[in-house]
């Protein structure tokens, strides 16, 4: 409760969102770090699933710091979390209909041109 | 007597901790973010610009997947010419790092306006926007050198013909968010400078830009990964 009433009061009172500077320098480095390895990956020249892999463990850990820190989504309440994070999972199904829709296509597309 | 069951066991608005917390923050009949509605609007609105780059990344996916010509390789088509040898996605590479450097300098200025330091506020967004003018620079460095290979929106040289156009409609569109965002950024650190969130008695705008700023970031972060390095 008394966490809340900071966090609500401090918003009401325009002085919300205040965390140690440091920490932003930190994650800055760190956001510079995962880029460069995420550009190693290319450079050196991964392939296969080891690339993919590694290519979206980097990715979701830059974007999981950016949202947490530096939009600050890590000190919100959850009804907020929820409501901004909970919707884009829906586009998981979007996702999995397109690539079921995407190998269809790629096969009939197999099929047509040795057709002719 | 049950009345006194029901408050006990749903919290108020704004507080209770997990999802007690969701529950009593929708069920109080009020607002449902205990936030700055400027705020809450801006979420919302990153919401809705989250499903419109899905759309065209996910589009992206689904003709990638289907083409039955092979995709140039973005190693290649990116590359730099540095010297005698062809350094792969030089300048993408660059243009994440100044990215990643505006998002820094956006984090700092929103504290910064926080502790009601208006000049490190100002400079600080500035120094921002200047980045971001930068990306867009970059970006635009990019598109002539690729139109000069030939590369349309309906076909390249190097293979799978809608290659052109998913390049152009994604950076494209995202290169459109970064430019508005400088000039969000701009109108916003000037409104700091003029002292008009000293009148309105809080710093509420600078972090509300700040996250339109950062999810600039947060959208680069993913064309990199899908785009450039796939």
């Amino acid at each position: 409760m008394a966490q809340a009433d900071l966090d609500a009061g401090a918003d009401a009172h325009g002085e919300g969102q205040q965390h140690p500077i440091k920490l932003y320098l930190w994650i800055w480095l760190l956001l510079f770090v995962f880029s460069a390895f995420s550009y190693a990956v290319d450079y050196i020249g991964f392939e296969g699933y080891l690339r993919w892999t590694l290519i979206l463990f980097f990715m979701f850990l830059k974007a999981g710091f950016i949202v947490a820190i530096f939009m600050h989504m890590a000190w919100e309440r959850l009804a907020l979390i929820t409501a901004i994070l909970g919707p884009p999972l829906l586009l998981l199904v979007l996702i999995w209909l397109m690539v079921i829709e995407g190998d269809y296509t790629f096969l009939t597309r197999i099929v047509f041109f040795q057709g002719t | 007597m049950a009345n006194d069951v029901a408050t006990a066991s749903v919290p108020a608005f704004g507080e209770g901790e997990g999802w007690k917390g969701v529950v009593g923050d929708w069920s109080a009949d009020k607002q449902a973010f205990p936030v700055p509605w400027g705020k809450a609007m801006m979420w919302i609105f990153l919401l809705s610009d989250t499903f419109i780059f899905s759309c065209f990344l996910t589009s992206y996916m689904k003709v990638r997947l289907s083409t039955t010509i092979p995709w140039p390789n973005p190693s290649e088509v990116f590359a730099l010419h540095v010297g005698d040898t062809n350094v792969p996605l030089l300048l993408i590479a660059i243009m994440t790092f100044v990215l990643i450097s505006s998002s820094g300098t956006m984090a700092m200025a929103v504290n910064m306006g926080y502790r009601r330091d208006k000049k490190k506020t100002v400079a600080l967004m500035l120094a921002t926007a200047a980045f971001g003018a930068m990306f867009v620079g970059m970006q635009a460095f990019e598109w002539t050198k690729l139109i000069e290979d030939g590369v349309r929106p309906w076909g390249n040289p190097w293979g799978a013909p809608q290659f052109g156009s998913c390049f152009f409609m994604i950076t494209g569109f995202h290169g459109l968010h970064v430019s508005a965002g400088v000039i969000y950024l701009i109108v916003v650190a000037n409104r700091v400078r003029t002292g008009f969130y000293d009148k309105k008695g809080n710093y509420d705008m600078v972090e509300i830009s700040g996250l339109y700023w950062h999810f600039v970031d947060l959208v680069w972060v993913f064309i990199f990964a899908f785009f450039y390095l796939w």
